[in-house]
């Protein structure tokens, strides 16, 4: 999530005190308000007109937290599918309706204690003891929803980092660490106090990397904040303007904007052994690893909040650059961490990555997004980057710098270079990007909306806030399509393109992504030009008629299981079932994939060993796509069955090598490029297999 | 809403900002930091870099920093400040035809409605009031000299000004007198986040923080139409 765009978080405390009743009651006088079993084209009409009526009521009682529907869909664009079961789920925090496809919901870890201003469930003893010291009278008739909407950003889920069997949940409270050595039944083990927003993490052997942008942000991760000066007395108005003096400094030397570093070694107590400030904070960071030198690694920071002041932190500079070349502005960090020596980490380059390379101008890049879009939504300045995914692999990164999409040459790391920079007229405000395994491809998301808001609503159109899927060749980047989580949502659910990760099919190019309350969506983007959603879990609401902030932060496959950061409810934890988009041989073979740490932002290549289960993933993808006849292709997994089942025999093994070279052939004539790799590779495991 | 709900909002806010972190204060560390029970979560903080970690007790919860005096005034200003943006947009459909600046003005109106509704939002959740006490009765017709004007806001005469003018001269007054409105706004969020524990609430920072570079980009496009614009009527 980033810059709170427009529409934002209608936190409903005023209404659940002063409305609540009176909306009740409406609710109960509209019954035909509730979406009616006849479908959504049946219910259109009245239930539209139940909508206007509310708003007018919610415009005559001043509610200001009532949500909005979309504006009318621009000429020549189509919204979401709202005959998806994803549309009409039934509301609530636990309680909401779920579905699913191709993918099943294993367990949810709910937000623990130290990171909730109350208990969440209104009725236990213990709320009603907290109300009643409160001195709030009606706590019996304290509506549901109240616990779960105080100041919800404060403490919400963000990004996750793993490491072996450790799970390191992100909040802009602190972190969240959990043992998943059995995903279904993972435990928490320890909760880490450290506010400060958003807690993007990394984690890097005995090292954890966290974000902080916030003003409450700390160094001794206290949770007070800092002082204000108390407001001015009613009566002394022309005084005070003389002896207005502050009894609080703004600057604070204990104020932490930047990168904390963690030493986990002892998992159930981290200790904070550096942090690193920056003028703007971070918002974002990503783990670079120098494949030349295994003595440090770098952190690229993202800043996108307001520059502090010199008097805190010396050399900052707000300034537009032709007043101030050191400016803040227009720049990302650089910190080199020395992995034995953690304390010295320092910022080593401030690289210039907006420079305009003719004119030497810093603010080379043209304003981003929003061009013909006539929402709420603003421009975006490219001033700012807001997440970079490193790929060493391939020497590359790719930035989502809010005004654009722009590719880094990251061979030095400590000097990333622009070598590309595409803007698109659909796109509001580029957020995060992630690489195709073979580094062909990148997807870029659009956080339309700042991730507040309610913007996959039926008349949104699904070019905006949608992730953009490119052709990377030769260092230049080249628009494919676009695609959007195609199902409608309601008015009250935050929705919009989030934080995802490849899943490791051989073969195919699928990526598992977050749309916050729109849920988990699945898609396979082997061909750019057709991306198709192949799994996909949703819940409803949390609350049907106000949005609260809540759904998925992020979404990440981490050796065979999918992750995902809810914001209010907690943990997320699911596997993939087989479908007619995703066979058992597909998905074995992605679990072939395991990795001892995963931060996803520093993409690593995948490379799968010529194992007979990701031959037969190959095959039933050649089966799919009907690039083999049938009869060959069972041929070849009788063949590879065969071999399996005598534990792979030398004879049986030398018929899969002699079954090669005729794939070999048949992939210069392949139909497409994808199936053309998958007959290579396939004719590459029955050279070599092993078991 | 009535002022009796905003009265007992006001309460719950407060209490719920000053008085459960006051109740729920953490205990001291050593009465806590004895044997942790290894199959129990641990609940901890970590000190400044360099420091030991201190274990809290299980039951902690959660707790915000206090809400500084100077939120509620930069959201309560803000509107001001944002309502005279809008009143310059809706001059536009009457005083140009220019397409590109049509186009912008609509963006300008329909974003800064959506976030004065969301200021308004914030107040009434936090049991503000709406505007600033010296100008509630005020709106923006006063006489200049009367009015608290917000940093970058358009005096009486400039809108006057602005009201008058016709086609290219209104696109000028327009796109220069804007871009003085949102270098006010950038202005107003520098100073909030230059006060005193002002900006902590999350909300109030994500908000504020979007303002700025929204407004920052509007600045550069106008900049781009006013450049252009001056080039074109030298050729």
């Amino acid at each position: 999530m980033n810059r709170a765009a427009s529409i934002l978080f209608r936190l409903m405390v005023a209404v659940l005190f002063c409305s609540f009743n009176v909306s009740l009651l409406r609710a109960q006088a509209q019954a035909p308000a509730t979406p009616s079993a006849a479908g959504p084209q049946a219910s259109q009409a009245p239930a539209d007109k139940d909508k206007e009526k509310a708003k007018a009521e919610d415009e005559e009682d001043g509610n200001p937290f009532a949500p909005e529907p979309a504006p009318a869909l621009p000429p020549g664009m189509t919204g979401s599918n709202v005959n998806d079961p994803r549309y009409d789920l039934k509301p609530g925090m636990y309680d909401a309706g779920e579905t699913a496809m191709g993918m099943k919901h294993l367990a949810l870890y709910k937000k623990p204690d130290a990171f909730q201003l109350g208990s969440d469930d209104p009725d236990s003893p213990k709320v009603q003891k907290t109300l009643g010291q409160l001195g709030i009278g009606m706590a019996a008739k304290m509506p549901k929803p109240i616990q779960l909407v105080i100041a919800q950003l404060a403490f919400a889920n963000s990004d996750i980092a793993f490491q072996g069997n450790h799970l390191f949940l992100g909040n802009f409270y602190g972190v969240n660490i959990y043992d998943i050595s059995n995903p279904a039944n993972a435990s928490l083990l320890t909760s880490m106090v450290c506010p400060g927003g958003q807690g993007d993490v990394s984690v890097y052997k005995n090292l954890l990397f966290m974000s902080v942008e916030m003003p409450n942000g700390r160094l001794d991760c206290g949770t007070q904040g800092f002082p204000s000066d108390p407001a001015p007395a009613a009566d002394d108005k022309d005084k005070d303007a003389k002896d207005k003096k502050p009894h609080h400094p703004a600057p604070q030397k204990d104020r932490f904007r930047g990168v904390r570093i963690f030493d986990i070694s002892d998992i159930k107590n981290p200790k904070q052994v550096a942090a690193v400030q920056t003028c703007r904070g971070s918002h974002t960071h990503t783990l670079v690893q120098d494949p030349n030198d295994k003595d440090n690694v770098y952190i690229y920071v993202s800043g996108t909040s307001f520059v502090r002041q010199a008097e805190e932190l010396a050399g900052c500079s707000g300034e537009a650059p032709d007043k101030d070349p050191n400016t803040a502005l227009f720049r990302i960090e650089v910190i080199k961490v020395p992995v034995a020596a953690p304390q010295n980490a320092k910022i080593v380059s401030s690289p210039r990555v907006f420079i305009d390379a003719r004119t030497g101008a810093m603010n080379g890049l043209n304003n981003g997004g929003t061009h013909g879009k006539k929402g709420p939504e603003k421009a975006s300045d490219s001033n700012q980057c807001h997440d970079i995914t490193v790929y060493t692999a391939i020497g590359l990164a790719a930035g989502a710098c809010s005004g654009n999409g722009i590719l880094l040459d990251i061979k030095d790391p400590v000097n990333p270079k622009r070598v590309d920079a595409v803007n698109d007229p659909n796109y509001s405000y580029w957020h995060s990007a992630s690489f195709s395994n073979d580094g062909s491809k990148v997807v870029f998301t659009d956080e339309w909306g700042g991730g507040l808001g309610a913007r996959c609503r039926p008349n949104d159109p699904n070019k905006w806030g949608a992730d953009a899927i490119f052709n990377l060749k030769d260092e230049k980047l080249t628009f494919a399509n676009y695609y959007k989580m195609p199902a409608a949502q309601g008015d009250s659910k935050n929705c919009v393109a989030h934080n995802g990760s490849l899943v490791p099919v051989p073969g195919r190019d699928i990526e598992v992504q977050a749309w916050y309350q729109g849920g988990i969506s699945v898609v396979d983007f082997t061909d750019p030009a057709n991306p198709v959603e192949i799994a996909y879990f949703d819940r409803g609401a949390i609350d049907p008629k106000m949005l609260v902030l809540g759904g998925d932060w992020s979404a990440y496959w981490y050796n065979g299981h999918i992750y995902a950061s809810e914001i209010a409810r907690g943990l997320d934890v699911f596997e993939l079932t087989p479908s007619k988009f995703l066979t058992q041989n597909e998905l074995d073979a992605a679990k072939t994939i395991q990795v001892s740490e995963l931060n996803v932002q520093n993409q690593q290549k995948i490379e799968w060993a010529p194992k007979l289960i990701v031959a037969k993933a190959y095959l039933d993808q050649l089966s799919r796509s009907q690039s083999l006849p049938a009869d060959r292709i069972s041929a070849l997994q009788k063949a590879i069955q065969t071999a399996e089942s005598s534990h792979m025999n030398k004879g049986k093994v030398a018929k899969l090598r002699t079954m090669a070279p005729a794939l070999e052939k048949d992939a210069a004539t392949a139909k497409t490029p994808a199936d053309s790799s998958r007959l290579r590779a396939l004719a590459q495991i029955l050279m070599h297999p092993v078991a | 809403m009535d002022i009796v709900c905003r009265t007992r909002l006001s309460l719950i806010w407060g209490i719920t900002l000053f008085t459960v972190p006051a109740f729920l204060v953490p205990f001291s560390s050593a009465l806590f930091a004895q044997q942790p029970d290894p199959a129990k979560p641990s609940v901890v903080q970590p000190g400044a870099p360099g420091e030991p970690t201190k274990a809290l007790p299980p039951y902690t919860k959660a707790t915000l920093p206090p809400r500084s005096h100077a939120d509620a005034t930069f959201m309560q200003g803000m509107i001001m400040h944002h309502s005279q943006a809008v009143e310059m947009t809706a001059l536009i459909d009457s005083h140009t035809q220019n397409k590109e600046l049509r186009a912008l003005g609509a963006r300008i109106s329909s974003s800064q409605t959506d976030e004065i509704k969301f200021m308004k939002r914030w107040l009434a959740a936090r049991g503000e009031s709406i505007s600033m006490p010296m100008t509630e009765m005020s709106g923006m017709e006063m006489p200049h000299e009367m009015t608290h004007l917000m940093p970058g806001m358009l005096t009486s005469a400039q809108m006057q000004a602005l009201r008058q003018a016709k086609d290219a001269d209104f696109d000028r007054l327009f796109l220069a007198g804007m871009i003085q409105h949102h270098s006010g706004a950038l202005a107003m969020v520098k100073d909030l986040f230059d006060t005193a524990g002002a900006g902590q609430d999350a909300e109030l920072f994500d908000f504020a923080t979007d303002v700025d570079s929204g407004q920052r980009a509007e600045i550069r496009i106008m900049q781009g139409m006013l450049q252009k614009k001056s080039e074109e009527e030298k050729q």
